[in-house]
């Protein structure tokens, strides 16, 4: 027993020793490697990231961030004073009273409604639950199967995948248009915090279905007047607009659209 | 599991929901906005008696035409040509039909309808988004008949600050002084006229030199400097009742006076033994107060719209500056550091900026600077051109322009001239005669 384990021992030491001795690394010298650079890896895209106007983009992460505060940090409502047109002119007494524009204040019951609309119209485009627990067995066998396919993606796919927003050319030939359409109130002051942000629902056409001022009902607030002005002419730039400039494909993508007006750049001059 | 699944993919679906793509403009066109302004309709029986009364063929036209100039003048609105109009005024006044103002690219349109009743001329108008097809504004007015030109005045202040944010400088007056004959031998009056040059009558006779007019927060009252004794003295006139008087009794010369914002005080240079210093009167209980006191020369004092602060221009420093003080006369801080020499401050009634004239090798220049100095912006250059005047709502400056003469000592003009904050739409102010130092009033109708 024990002059097996010995022959074992030296035959198994002898081989470790011919192995160690053909190992190449151990008969030349170290290879004398160059200093490593570094190289970084930039995955090109055809999406924007690129903001259009430094200045402009930061005002406005600015105020979505300080949006809430604004709102608390308003002045309070002034006194409104009569109009006096008539006090130099006579005033008279059977004139029609003014007609009020009919304000038209934001449900927020509606939005919501809305919302959630759009919710479920995503949730049934995405997701079909009856289907889910085939769609898990189905996985199950077919593995081999989806392997392959994952390199084909379909459009339905590229639907529920490209979350993102416009490419740079895209993005750009809607501002051109939109820039062109809007004329920005010249009265309006350049140190407060204006941002008009309209949601669009849009035709496939680019044609407009809906438009709503998502601050709407800062509109009819007393002392926004400035605001009241601003968002006029936004809605009025978009109307004249249309059909806007939307990419031919992907109108689900693009179908809502939330445009943000600030001329305060401009204003600053 | 499935349950588990679900969970998962419930969390994760508000994802997709909530992406919206956001576009942010921030930039627009800066040309005037298309404006329809239809001639305000009329009844055959109005037109008669207004024909009558005022000699005018058509009031509502005229009135229309009225609104139409402002708008243009102002730069920041294109009215449109009429012959373009395919809805008649009386049937517009109602219901425009919106496809036809839009089919002319307009994106506002001014209706209304002019009435005789009582002796009086009653005026109602309409402001349309043409684009959202809804009314903006509606208003009547009750007047005179010879007001008329005043209501068309009103209406586009009305329609300026719907459309632009701002209150508008339509139903306001100017003063100046209106030069007649040679260089070496005006004749100067003080004179007022409607700020679309209408409307001008002289105040004084030109018996003697005056120059400086500046007009009351209450526009009743102007300061201007004369002579009297020989000596360049500030003067105080009723508009209305035609009333002047001498300010203060000062045993030397006084000059550059102006209003205090709320019309009680005037704000002026006096000047004896070669050094000038501000003062100040109250034109209630006629107390002086000296408000600097330096060896040098201080002038063109100017208040702030809160009273705080007083702008002014002194050669302190060795050179022309302008300086902000306290309206006590402390806290005296030089704001121009430019080069040149810096005169005629005169605070925005927004209260943000300055304007100033400029002269730098050899030429004038009307800039505005921010409160504290930075920001100084050159709006228009010239051979001779001073004394800029601010209208109501601080969006344009106007001022004056000489020209120079030839070798024959002849070509010498003085005219006015106005010119936007943003240093475009310059424009010439027609007047009857040649015009110098002109003054803008506030609103009339405020």
């Amino acid at each position: 027993m024990n002059r097996n384990i010995t022959i074992s021992f030296v035959l198994h030491t002898l081989l470790v020793i011919i192995t160690a001795m053909s190992l190449p690394f151990l008969a030349k010298k170290p290879i004398d490697l160059p200093p490593i650079v570094s190289v970084e890896l930039i995955q090109i895209s055809d999406k924007t990231n690129i903001p259009f106007a430094p200045k402009a983009k930061k005002i406005i992460e600015k105020i979505k961030e300080k949006e809430k505060k604004l709102v608390s940090e308003q002045a309070p409502p002034k006194m409104v004073k009569k109009e006096k047109e008539d006090a130099i002119p006579l005033p008279d007494e059977k004139i029609e009273k003014i007609k009020k524009i009919k304000e038209k204040k934001q449900n927020p019951e509606k939005v919501e409604t809305e919302i959630k609309q759009v919710s479920e119209f995503e949730k049934k485009e995405l997701f079909d639950t009856s289907s889910i627990a085939a769609l898990i067995d189905k996985s199950k066998v077919e593995s081999a199967k989806t392997d392959k396919k994952l390199d084909k993606i379909t459009q339905d796919q590229d639907k529920s995948i490209d979350f993102g927003g416009l490419s740079l050319s895209e993005e750009d030939a809607l501002k051109a248009q939109i820039f062109g359409c809007w004329s920005i109130p010249l009265g309006l002051p350049y140190n407060e915090n204006l941002l008009v942000r309209i949601k669009l629902q849009l035709k496939p056409d680019g044609s407009i279905m809906k438009s709503e001022i998502l601050d709407h009902a800062r509109m009819n607030r007393p002392g926004q007047g400035f605001y009241k002005v601003l968002a006029e002419s936004a809605l009025r730039a978009v109307k004249l607009c249309q059909p806007l400039r939307v990419p031919s494909s992907g109108y689900e993508k693009w179908k809502e659209l939330q445009l943000n007006f600030d001329a305060r750049e401009m204003l600053e001059g | 599991m499935l349950f588990r699944y679900l969970f998962i993919l419930l969390i994760l679906l508000p994802l997709k929901a909530f992406a919206l793509i956001e576009v942010d403009i921030t930039r627009g066109n800066l040309s005037p906005l298309p404006v329809a302004v239809s001639p305000l309709s009329i009844d055959n029986e109005s037109k008669n008696n207004f024909k009558k009364i005022l000699k005018k063929e058509d009031l509502g036209s005229a009135i229309s035409a009225v609104v139409e100039n402002n708008l243009r003048q102002s730069g920041l609105f294109n009215p449109l040509d009429k012959n373009a109009f395919l809805q008649k005024a009386d049937i517009a006044n109602l219901k425009p039909r919106f496809e036809d103002w839009n089919l002319i690219k307009a994106q506002a349109l001014i209706t209304g309808k002019v009435t005789f009743v009582d002796e009086k001329l009653r005026v109602e108008f309409r402001l349309w988004d043409v684009l959202a097809g809804k009314e903006m504004m509606a208003l009547a007015f009750t007047t005179v008949p010879s007001n008329w030109r005043r209501v068309g005045h009103i209406i586009t202040d009305k329609v300026y600050e719907r459309l632009t944010g701002e209150k508008g400088y339509f139903d306001t007056r100017i003063i100046y002084v209106s030069e007649n004959g040679p260089k070496t031998n005006r004749i100067k009056k003080l004179a007022i006229m409607d700020q679309d040059g209408f409307n001008s009558k002289f105040l004084t006779l030109g018996n003697e030199l005056v120059l400086t007019p500046r007009f009351s927060p209450t526009n009743q009252m102007v300061t201007y400097l004369s002579y009297f004794r020989n000596l360049p003295r500030v003067y105080l006139l009723d508009i209305e009742t035609g009333l002047q008087e001498v300010v203060g009794d000062f045993p030397g010369m006084t000059f550059a006076p102006r209003f205090s914002p709320d019309g009680k005080k005037i704000i002026m240079s006096f000047a004896q033994d070669g050094n000038s210093d501000i003062y100040t009167m109250d034109l209630e209980n006629r107390i002086v107060e000296r408000i600097t006191n330096h060896p040098s020369i201080d002038t063109s004092p100017s208040y702030s719209p809160d009273a705080k602060y007083i702008t002014f221009n002194s050669d302190r420093s060795g050179y022309q500056q302008i300086y902000v003080m306290n309206s006590n006369g402390k806290n005296v801080k030089r704001i121009s550091f430019g080069n040149g020499l810096y005169g005629t401050p005169v605070w925005s009634p927004r209260g943000d900026l300055i304007a100033f004239t400029k002269l730098h090798k050899g030429k004038f220049y009307i800039g505005v600077m921010r409160t504290d100095g930075t920001g100084e912006r050159l709006l228009t250059e010239n051979f001779y051109q001073e004394a800029p005047s601010w209208s109501p709502n601080g969006r344009v400056l106007i001022f004056y322009r000489e020209t120079k003469t030839n070798s024959k000592g002849e070509g010498f003009s003085a005219k006015l001239w106005s010119i936007d904050l943003t240093g475009y739409n310059e424009k010439m102010v027609e007047t009857e005669t040649d015009a110098s130092d002109p003054s803008w009033s506030s609103l009339l109708s405020n």
